[in-house]
């Protein structure tokens, strides 16, 4: 520790630690552009100048690390004269544009000039002209205000991964400029817009429709992801007109994913549907909230007098909240029905009974950055966890950690990989055989795998490459902390939409067992583990989110679910939906997807009503709406709640979402419940099969980054985004000439009784033998997510 | 493309870094680019990223933030004479005229033949031979003089 002493303050700092944040660790205030927490220190701004006791000249406090006895100054008549001269330089080339600017009003330069500026120019020459950058739909540029403090450039580097921005020419010609015409693609790229500290870089979307002090600002949770970073979404006239970080250092620390940015603009998407509808014929109907539940519950209780509480199922999707799917379940268990599910994007669901707890992430979210080697199966990284991946991505910056990746796609997560293992989803399964056979070779500790792994892996033959990951993982040869071994092992959204999911959750579980890594789940949707621990499951015997498709329901209850787009199957629940009697549909949305119900109840979207989420690592985060409902809209968990009355059920009288909550925790505090529910073990390992050798093409059916929820697939700008990406059946050159196929030729894709038209495209990021096609609504004809698939050149 | 000639010498550039700082010789790899196609396209800076495995707006970054790099087409002499302040002492700005009078352009201009662009240029820290000029970054003359300024364009083929 170093003793220093800013503006006559003493203070204790820390070896190594900078000037701006021995001064900001006191609250001093030392104005700045170029310096950021959280990026490397560039000092090119200057506007940091501090006067230190014996330098002749002023200091950047940004990039002076402190030494002992070190006297600083930040408002001496020395510092403040460099302050201000540096800020007059700074504003000879500004266009002083804030009437028309969008950043005016949260504009570091104004508010800096206000304290530092001169309040008449002494410059009267030409200012220089910056040509704008169209970098895409998210970003919009006026590049003249540029004050070339880099920070997008290094944001975008460090953080984002990718260099896409750079400071090209020098002095007074500096420009700020994507390569050419080319745009910013990174999924992290709205982060750019609260870090550039003038009006250079600001909201398309928020464009010119609201000024910052006339928004309130409302605190909310992300639904789109499950890291449950914490929203600030800012409201005009009852609409949320944008959504910025708040800063949580253990959860988003102040970043956010561009889907968390700007999905708020599908809340006011045209389709949001503001009226009850019953269906008459082939005609939809606007009704009253009256008439419409009433018309849901007879139809509900009639199916259930017909048949028995099992003619129902209840689908949630897995971004319900938690009240949501607890009153759902509630309803059902009431009628005698146990058909409840939120895993709609499962299809294994072997595990079912064996697991000792709710499944979660394993460690707290900066555990990732902390990891030194990690192995990550079947996960899509960035698309799946935008914001978790720079986690990682932070752990191979700083501390080198090795990632291993095993999945059927290989695409780039923008930071070194160490080992992968490219293979189709059945291989997975033998590759993870080969890695727990080269890791139980290795181990030290005398841990024994149960006989039933054990007979398995007599025959499996180790490859180099199981062998290195295997080595790389136990910390083989490394001089690697034992006792407490910063490694893991996650499994991602393709692993648990992966028809072997079981099989893999078992191996990864015994490998990770035997190298003493952390083991857990990157959960696939914002509220996943919450409604697992809400148990808004099957009951025991009774059907599953694919069994209750397979064996047709005569009525289903449908919470927030896009059918098509948000099931494992879209053919499947197509079918068992067009065969039931009645489909009770709670949306925010009216969509096509919905074509098959008989009712559709206008629920809001989350940002509407109170409710609660629990993120991956097992935060439990209650929040309040945001806006008032939109028309007759109305949270879901009342309606749930109305439902339950006129279904004539007992216990359905709460007035607050906080009622249910405390019911769904049996009145304990959250987080006690949770850390003795959340656990990763099983019971007993499942059946592994290592023979599965699968001849057929495999589809490798991805959730597209913007086709995660209703929300963001409304959401205009970051359609936008995906539309750079247009739908395709991409597989690799080599089963492209095996099926005679050219690259861009129309192929037909066929799975089942369905079959889309696509464009083949050759990507040799996709296994052999593999044929990735996403889930979307143009491919809605189509079967499992996983599973045999036919490509042929289109007649 | 870069010729295979370039990679060649690209690589013995790298060879002096370590594996996994391929970025050091972005500046040598530019000035072999250079120097084979003449000037550096937009095309052959991304050919140089691509090869050195950096992101393209960094090797854009270099290429624009040194003069030496030449963004657009050059003659095939490029005639880049020192004003700076030793020059100029030594007349240098008779040089330039007498320069811009026998090719017929501008400094910053090229011939219409495309023969010969004319450059300004800054101290090239070789003050005593005064005044003086150097050719494709190259080749320097000094002590001139108009008349040694004659016989070196009839030299130029
Ligand atoms: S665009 Fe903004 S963030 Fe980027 S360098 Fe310019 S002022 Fe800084
Ligand atoms: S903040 Fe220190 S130089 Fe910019
Ligand atoms: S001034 Fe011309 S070489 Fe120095």
């Amino acid at each position: 520790m170093l003793q220093i002493e800013i503006d006559g303050k003493a203070v204790e700092v820390e070896h190594g630690s900078t000037i701006i944040e021995a001064a900001d660790k006191l609250g001093i205030p030392i104005p700045r552009f170029c310096y950021h927490k959280k990026l490397s220190v560039a000092a090119n701004c200057r506007m940091c100048l501090v006067q230190v006791e014996k330098f002749a000249k002023p200091l950047p406090a940004c990039a002076t690390p402190v030494s002992d006895g070190m006297k600083i100054f930040t408002r001496s008549e020395a510092a403040v004269d460099a302050q201000k001269s540096v800020m007059e330089f700074l504003l000879i080339n500004h266009p002083l544009d804030c009437p028309i600017c969008d950043q005016g009003g949260e504009c570091e330069l104004q508010d800096i000039a206000v304290g530092y500026g001169a309040s008449k120019t002494r410059y009267t020459e030409e200012k220089r002209v910056v040509l704008n950058k169209n970098i895409g739909p998210l970003v919009a540029t006026d590049m003249t205000r540029c004050i070339q403090c880099t920070r997008c450039v290094r944001f975008l580097k460090e953080v984002g991964g990718m260099m896409e921005l750079g400071l090209i020419n020098r002095g007074e010609h500096a420009e700020i400029t994507a390569y050419v015409d080319k745009s910013v693609d990174s999924e992290l790229s709205g982060n750019i817009i609260d870090l550039c500290p003038v009006g250079a870089l600001t909201s398309k979307p928020f464009r010119y429709t609201a000024r910052p002090w006339e928004l309130a600002r409302r605190p909310t949770i992300s639904a789109h992801d499950a890291l449950g970073s914490q929203l600030e979404m800012h409201v005009k006239n009852n609409r949320v007109l944008r959504t910025i970080p708040r800063e949580k250092e253990s959860i988003n620390e102040c970043w956010i994913s561009d889907r968390d940015r700007f999905a708020y603009e599908g809340l006011n998407s045209d389709e949001r549907l503001t009226v009850p509808m019953i269906r008459r014929g082939d005609q939809w109907v606007e009704t009253d909230w009256q008439s419409a539940l009433e018309f849901a519950s007879s139809r509900i209780k009639d199916a259930v007098a017909r048949e028995g509480g099992n003619a129902l199922g209840v689908l949630v999707s897995p971004n319900s909240t938690m009240e949501e799917g607890f009153l759902a379940k509630k309803i059902a268990r009431e009628l005698g029905c146990g058909n409840v599910d939120h895993r709609l994007r499962r299809s294994d669901f072997r595990l079912d009974g064996h697991f000792q707890g709710t499944p979660w992430m394993g460690c707290n979210i900066p555990d990732v950055q902390d990891m030194d080697r990690v192995l990550i199966i079947g996960s899509n990284l960035r698309n799946e966890h935008p914001l978790l991946t720079h986690r990682l991505r932070q752990a191979v910056r700083l501390n080198a950690a090795e990632i291993s990746v095993v999945n059927a796609l290989e695409d780039d997560p923008l930071m070194r990989v160490a080992f992968k293992n490219t293979c189709s989803p059945d291989d997975t399964i033998n590759f993870l055989l080969q890695l727990l056979k080269a890791m139980s070779g290795l181990q030290r500790l005398s841990l024994c795998l149960p006989p039933t792994l054990n007979g398995l892996l007599e025959d499996v033959v180790v490859s180099n490459n199981a062998q290195a990951m295997a080595e790389s993982l136990a910390g083989h040869g490394k001089d690697y902390d034992l006792v407490n071994p910063r490694s893991a092992v996650f499994l991602g959204n393709m692993a648990q939409q992966h028809p072997r999911y079981s099989e893999m959750y078992s191996l990864a579980e015994a490998i990770s067992a035997l190298c003493g890594a952390t083991f857990g789940v990157l959960s696939e949707a914002a509220n996943r583990v919450g409604l697992d621990l809400a148990r808004v499951l099957p009951s025991s015997g009774a059907l599953n989110a694919r069994t209750m498709l397979e064996q047709p329901r005569s009525a289903y209850l449908l919470v927030n679910v896009e059918p098509e787009v948000d099931c494992h199957n879209a053919q499947l629940v197509n079918q068992a939906l067009a065969a039931a009697g009645c489909v009770v549909a709670m949306t925010a949305y009216k969509s096509s997807a919905l074509r098959e119900a008989d009712v559709l109840l206008p629920v809001t979207p989350y940002t509407e009503s109170s409710g609660t989420f629990m993120s991956m690592e097992g935060r439990v985060q209650s929040f309040t709406a945001v806006a008032k409902p939109l028309g007759e809209a109305r949270p879901g968990w009342k309606v749930l709640r109305v439902l339950g009355n006129l279904l004539g059920l007992s216990g359905f009288e709460y007035d607050s979402s906080e009622q249910v909550k405390n019911e769904i925790f049996g009145g304990e505090k959250p987080s006690r419940v949770v850390w003795n529910r959340l656990n990763n073990n099983l019971r007993e390992l499942t059946e592994v099969n290592a023979k599965v050798r699968t001849e057929s093409l495999q589809r490798v059916g991805e959730v597209p980054l913007y086709e995660s929820d209703a929300i963001v697939r409304r959401a205009p700008s970051l359609q936008k985004m995906a539309a750079k990406k247009p739908v395709v059946a991409a597989m690799n050159a080599k089963l492209l000439a095996q099926l005679g196929l050219q690259d861009g030729e129309l192929v037909k894709v066929s799975q089942g009784n369905g079959s889309v038209r696509l464009a083949a495209k050759c990507d040799d990021r996709v296994a052999d033998y593999c044929v990735r096609v996403p889930i979307c609504a143009q491919t809605a004809a189509l079967g499992d997510l996983y599973g045999e698939i036919q490509v042929e050149r289109a007649a | 493309m870069l010729s295979q000639d370039s990679t060649a010498q690209i690589d013995k550039e790298l060879a002096k870094y370590p594996a996994d700082q391929r970025r050091a010789a972005v500046m040598s790899a530019l000035r072999i680019v250079q120097a084979e196609q003449g000037w550096l396209s937009k095309e052959a800076i991304a050919d140089v990223a691509n090869y050195l495995g950096i992101p393209e707006i960094a090797a854009l970054e270099v290429a624009t933030f040194y003069n030496m790099y030449e963004l657009e087409p050059v003659g095939k002499y490029k005639l880049t004479v020192c004003t700076n302040i030793s020059c100029l002492l030594r007349d240098s700005q008779e040089i330039v005229e007498h320069l811009e009078s026998c090719l017929g352009v501008h400094c910053g201009e090229t011939t219409a033949d495309g023969k010969f662009t004319l450059r300004e240029g800054e101290c090239m820290g070789a003050c005593g031979g005064a005044p003086l000029l150097h050719i494709n970054n190259t080749d320097m003359h000094e002590f001139l003089t108009p008349e040694k300024i004659d016989a070196l364009l009839a030299g130029l083929k």
